[in-house]
C-alpha cells in the first residue's frame, strides 16, 4: 500500500468454477488477517464474470483499507483501483482476460497499479512467462510462486494449499500490505493451523520476484472497446451480425483455454466431426480436406479430441508450450515432416497430451 | 369538434359492435399481418371476432393461438421483429403471466399493439374490471391509452398503429378497455373503409431492424454495464417524442376521416369555468359526464376530465386545465397500496404532474368500481361533494376514501388507524 492512499486491492485473477473456492478462500482470508491489523476490508466479485463458466477468465478483489469511507468508495465499483498486486492462479491466464462482457482480450496486467506486483502460481521462467504479458509504461514486479495450477472440479475446493502458499507470497510481494504474523494469527482459527501456517511460510520464502522495468514485455496490443453514446448506438438493441464464415472480433474466448487441441493431420480420416460438433465454429476447412483450428476462438473445451474417432489424431496440450495463436496447417501444407517435428516437439514439452481433459 | 378538411369526409358505415368488435374491425382495416392470442375473458372476444373474419374471408392474417400468454407475446414481438403489424392482447392476470415477454417487446422497441380488456388480477377470480392489468408495464415503455367508447376503440386502435410505427416512437401501445362496461356492451360505431385507413396508417417499415437473411443483424445481445443506460435512454426518447407523433397523428385522423377528438391527450367535459373537477380513465367518464351535467344543471360549476393517454402522461395539459380549479377528485379503477395518501395510481400520477404548479388545487383521492363494481351517477356526485368540502375545510392531505364499499370509512377494531385520524 503506498502512502498516499489508504486503500488497497489485491486481484486474484483464476479459473472459472475450477478455481472459484480458490480466489473465495484468498480473498477472504486476507480480509479477516487484515482486521487483526485494525484494518477494514471486503471482497468484490468481478460481477461481468458471473455467472462463470468452466475456465473463463475471472477475477475476485480483496480491498483493504484504513477506514471506512475508503473501503466504501472501492466496494461500488466493479474493479477497485489501486491494485497493488494481481495473482495469477494458472500461468495460462497471462494470454489475457477475456471475461464474457464485450471489453475484449484485456492484458493480465492491465490494472496494475504502477509499482505493483503480478504474483504468478507457475513452474516456468520470467523470460517464458513474459511472452504474453504487455509492457507497461511503469515499472513492476514479476513474481512467480512455484506451482502447479489448483484446479478443483466443478465448485470442488481443492484442498492443496495454493491459497495459503499464495497469501504468504502477497505478504510478501506487497511488502506487508497484510503482515505474514496476521495471516498466521489469522490461520488459528483454520482446522489445521500448523499446516496452514507451513504454507503461508512456504509461500512467504519460496516466492521469486524478478523487477520488471518499463517497456519490458510483449507488444501491448489492446485496444479499449469503443463506447458509443446513446444517439449513436442503433435503437432496439440490434449490432451487425457476424458475417458467414466469421468469427466475432469481439469475442474470442482463447483466453479461456488451458490445453489446445492439436491435429496429427496425417492420420486425418476427413470424417468431418470436429467441423461438426465444436461448439464455436473452430475448424476450417482445408482445400484437400483437414481441418485448421482457429486458435483465437477456440476455448479448448475438448470436445473435439472427445470426439475425433482417430486415436492421437487430436490431442489436448498444455497451452503454456505456445507462443501464439496462428494456425499450424500452414506448416504441415508446407513441409509435412518438419510439421510432425514440431507436433511431436510440443507434446514432449507439454510432458505429453492431457489424456482426461474435456471428459464431460 | 370541427376542423379543417383537406378531403370530403370519408365513407363510413354504422354498426352496433361490442368494443372488442370494434377493436377487430380496426385490425382488418388495418390488413394486420399477425394476430396472436390466448383466451381469457373479457379480452377474448376479440379473438372470436377475428378468428370469425379470417374464416368468413373477410381478412387475411396469420391468427397463432398459443399455449399461452408468455408464447402469444413472444409471436407477436418477433412477427413484430420481421416486419409484420402484430397485434396481442389479454386480461388480467393473463397479461401479468406474459410479463417477461411485454417487457422484452418494449425494450426491443418492437409496435406491437395489444389489447388490454380490464380485469381484476387473481386472487380472486374475477372477471370484472381493475386498470391494475396494464399498470403494470407502465414504466417499461409501453405506450398506454384508456378508451371510454366502441368508437374510441376503433379510432384509437388506427391512432395506436400509426403512432408505436413512427420511426421517431418505435414503442409497442397497450389499448386498455374496461372489461365487461366496454368489451361486452355495444355501441353504435361508424367503420370507415380500408382505403381512408390506409391513407392514415402507411404500412409498417422496420428499416435496417428488419430481421431478416438478407440483413444480417443480431438482435438483444448480452450487454453488460457499459451499454445498458444508453439503451434506456434511447426508449426514453421515443416515449419524449411521443407527444408530439401522437399530436401530429391525431390532427392528421381530423383531416383523413372528417371526425375525431378536440384533444389528442385527454377528453375534457364542461371545463371551462370548472371550479371543481373530477378525473378518471376509461367508460366511468360516460358517467361522470352525466354527473357533470346534473351538477351544472344545479347551478354547480363542475367538469370531468378523462386521461386518454397514460403513456406518455399528459402533465401539460393536466397543468394548464387545472390551473385555478379549487378542487380536484380523482377516481381511480386500481390500487396501489401503500402508496401516497393510500391512493391509486392516477392519483399519484396527477398529484406528482402538478407539483411544479406555484398554485395547486385540492386534490382528493378516490377508490371506485373495484373488481368490475358499478360506479354510479350517485356514486360521483358523492364525491364532488366531498371534494367540495375538503376545499372548503382546506384540508391539504385527505387519506383516500373508498366509494362503494361495504362497511365503514375506517375499521372501528383498528386502534391506530382511529388515532391518526383514519378518514371521514
Amino acid at each position: 500500500m503506498s502512502d498516499e492512499t489508504s486503500v488497497g486491492a489485491v486481484d486474484v485473477t483464476y479459473r472459472g468454477i475450477f478455481q472459484k473456492n480458490l480466489a473465495g478462500v484468498i480473498t477472504k482470508e486476507l480480509v479477516k488477517a487484515a482486521r487483526r491489523e485494525d484494518k477494514v476490508g471486503g471482497t468484490v466479485q468481478r460481477y461481468g464474470d458471473s455467472p462463470e463458466r468452466n475456465g473463463i477468465p475471472a477475477k475476485q478483489f480483496a480491498v483493504i483499507a484504513d477506514d471506512m469511507d475508503s473501503l466504501r468508495v472501492e466496494m461500488t465499483k466493479y474493479e477497485p483501483e489501486n491494485v497493488v498486486v494481481v495473482c495469477v492462479m494458472d500461468d495460462t491466464l497471462t494470454k489475457g482476460v477475456e471475461s464474457w462482457a464485450w471489453y475484449g482480450v484485456r492484458p493480465i496486467n492491465v490494472n496494475l497499479a504502477p509499482g505493483g506486483t503480478l504474483l504468478v502460481v507457475s513452474h516456468r521462467s520470467p523470460e517464458e512467462l513474459l511472452h504474453w504479458i504487455p509492457r507497461r509504461t511503469y515499472d513492476w514486479t514479476l513474481a512467480i510462486l512455484p506451482g502447479e495450477p489448483s484446479f478443483g472440479g466443478l465448485w470442488v475446493y481443492n484442498d492443496d494449499g495454493t491459497d495459503y502458499r499464495t497469501m504468504g507470497a502477497v505478504s510478501r510481494v506487497t511488502g506487508g500490505l497484510i503482515s505474514l504474523d496476521s495471516l498466521i494469527a489469522q490461520a488459528g482459527s483454520a482446522k489445521n493451523p500448523d499446516l496452514r501456517a507451513a504454507q503461508l511460510r512456504e509461500g512467504y520464502e519460496s516466492v521469486q520476484m524478478h523487477p520488471i522495468a518499463a517497456g519490458v514485455g510483449a507488444q501491448d496490443t489492446y485496444v479499449p472497446v469503443e463506447m458509443p453514446d446513446w444517439t449513436q448506438m442503433r435503437e432496439g438493441l440490434v449490432v451487425p451480425a457476424v458475417e458467414v464464415g466469421k468469427n466475432n472480433t469481439l469475442f474470442m474466448k482463447y483466453t479461456t483455454r488451458t490445453t489446445r487441441p492439436l491435429v496429427k493431420f496425417d492420420t486425418c480420416v476427413k470424417c468431418q466431426i470436429c467441423y461438426t460438433v465444436c461448439p464455436d465454429e473452430c475448424f476450417i476447412p482445408t482445400p484437400e480436406g483437414h481441418y485448421d483450428v482457429n486458435y483465437e476462438h477456440c476455448c479448448g473445451c475438448g470436445i473435439c479430441a472427445q470426439s475425433c474417432p482417430v486415436s492421437g489424431c487430436i490431442e489436448m496440450v498444455d497451452e503454456s508450450v505456445f507462443e501464439s495463436n496462428e494456425p499450424l496447417h500452414k506448416v504441415f501444407e508446407s513441409d509435412p515432416a518438419a510439421y510432425e517435428d514440431l507436433r511431436a516437439e510440443k507434446v514432449a514439452q507439454a510432458g505429453g497430451a492431457n489424456p482426461h481433459y474435456g471428459i464431460y | 369538434m370541427t376542423t379543417t378538411q383537406e378531403t370530403a369526409p370519408a365513407p363510413e358505415r354504422e354498426e352496433i359492435i361490442t368494443g372488442c368488435d370494434a377493436v377487430a374491425q380496426a385490425l382488418r382495416l388495418l390488413d394486420v399481418d399477425v394476430l396472436a392470442g390466448y383466451p381469457i375473458r373479457p379480452y377474448d372476444s376479440v379473438m372470436t371476432a377475428v378468428s370469425k373474419m379470417i374464416a368468413d374471408g373477410q381478412m387475411d392474417a396469420e391468427f397463432i393461438v398459443a399455449e399461452s400468454e408468455h408464447s402469444q407475446f413472444e409471436i407477436g414481438k418477433h412477427a413484430s421483429l420481421v416486419g409484420a403489424r402484430a397485434f396481442i392482447g389479454s386480461s388480467g392476470v393473463g397479461w401479468m403471466y406474459g410479463m417477461e415477454a411485454l417487457v422484452v417487446t418494449a425494450s426491443l422497441r418492437l409496435p406491437v399493439v395489444a389489447l388490454v380488456g380490464n380485469r381484476a388480477l387473481d386472487d380472486p377470480g374475477a372477471f370484472g374490471v381493475e386498470h391494475n392489468d396494464a399498470m403494470m408495464v407502465r414504466d417499461t415503455g409501453w405506450l398506454l391509452y384508456w378508451v371510454e367508447s366502441a368508437q374510441e376503440a376503433l379510432d384509437t386502435t388506427l391512432l395506436a398503429y400509426r403512432v408505436a410505427e413512427d420511426k421517431r416512437v418505435m414503442l409497442p401501445c397497450a389499448l386498455s378497455m374496461d372489461g365487461a362496461f366496454l368489451t361486452h356492451s355495444q355501441h353504435m360505431v361508424r367503420v370507415p373503409v380500408a382505403d381512408t385507413v390506409s391513407a392514415f396508417v402507411p404500412p409498417y417499415e422496420l428499416g435496417d431492424r428488419r430481421f431478416h437473411p438478407d440483413n444480417p443483424v443480431s438482435i438483444a445481445p448480452q450487454f453488460n454495464e457499459d451499454w445498458v443506460m444508453e439503451a434506456r435512454r434511447q426508449s426514453d426518447a421515443g416515449m419524449r417524442r411521443a407527444r408530439a407523433v401522437i399530436a401530429e397523428a391525431t390532427a392528421d385522423f381530423h383531416r383523413v376521416f372528417g371526425r375525431g377528438p378536440a384533444d389528442p391527450f385527454v377528453d375534457s367535459y364542461r371545463m371551462e369555468d370548472a371550479e371543481y373537477v373530477l378525473m378518471g380513465m376509461g367508460t366511468v367518464g360516460m358517467v361522470g359526464k352525466v354527473a357533470v351535467d346534473r351538477m351544472r344543471a344545479a347551478g354547480k360549476k363542475v367538469g370531468f376530465l378523462r386521461v386518454k393517454w397514460f403513456r406518455p402522461f399528459p402533465q401539460p395539459e393536466l397543468r394548464a386545465l387545472l390551473r385555478g380549479v379549487k378542487g380536484v377528485g380523482v377516481v381511480d379503477r386500481d390500487y396501489s397500496f401503500g402508496s401516497n395518501s393510500h391512493g391509486g395510481v392516477l392519483y399519484t400520477e396527477v398529484a406528482a404532474a402538478l407539483y411544479p404548479e406555484p398554485r395547486r388545487p385540492v386534490l382528493v383521492p378516490f377508490i371506485a368500481g373495484l373488481g368490475g363494481r358499478e360506479v354510479s351517477v350517485d356514486n360521483l356526485l358523492e364525491m364532488e361533494e366531498t371534494v367540495e368540502r375538503a376545499t372548503a375545510d382546506g384540508v391539504a392531505d385527505l387519506t383516500c376514501q373508498w366509494i362503494g364499499v361495504r362497511g365503514p370509512d375506517s375499521d372501528p377494531r383498528d386502534v391506530a388507524a382511529t388515532a391518526e385520524g383514519g378518514v371521514r
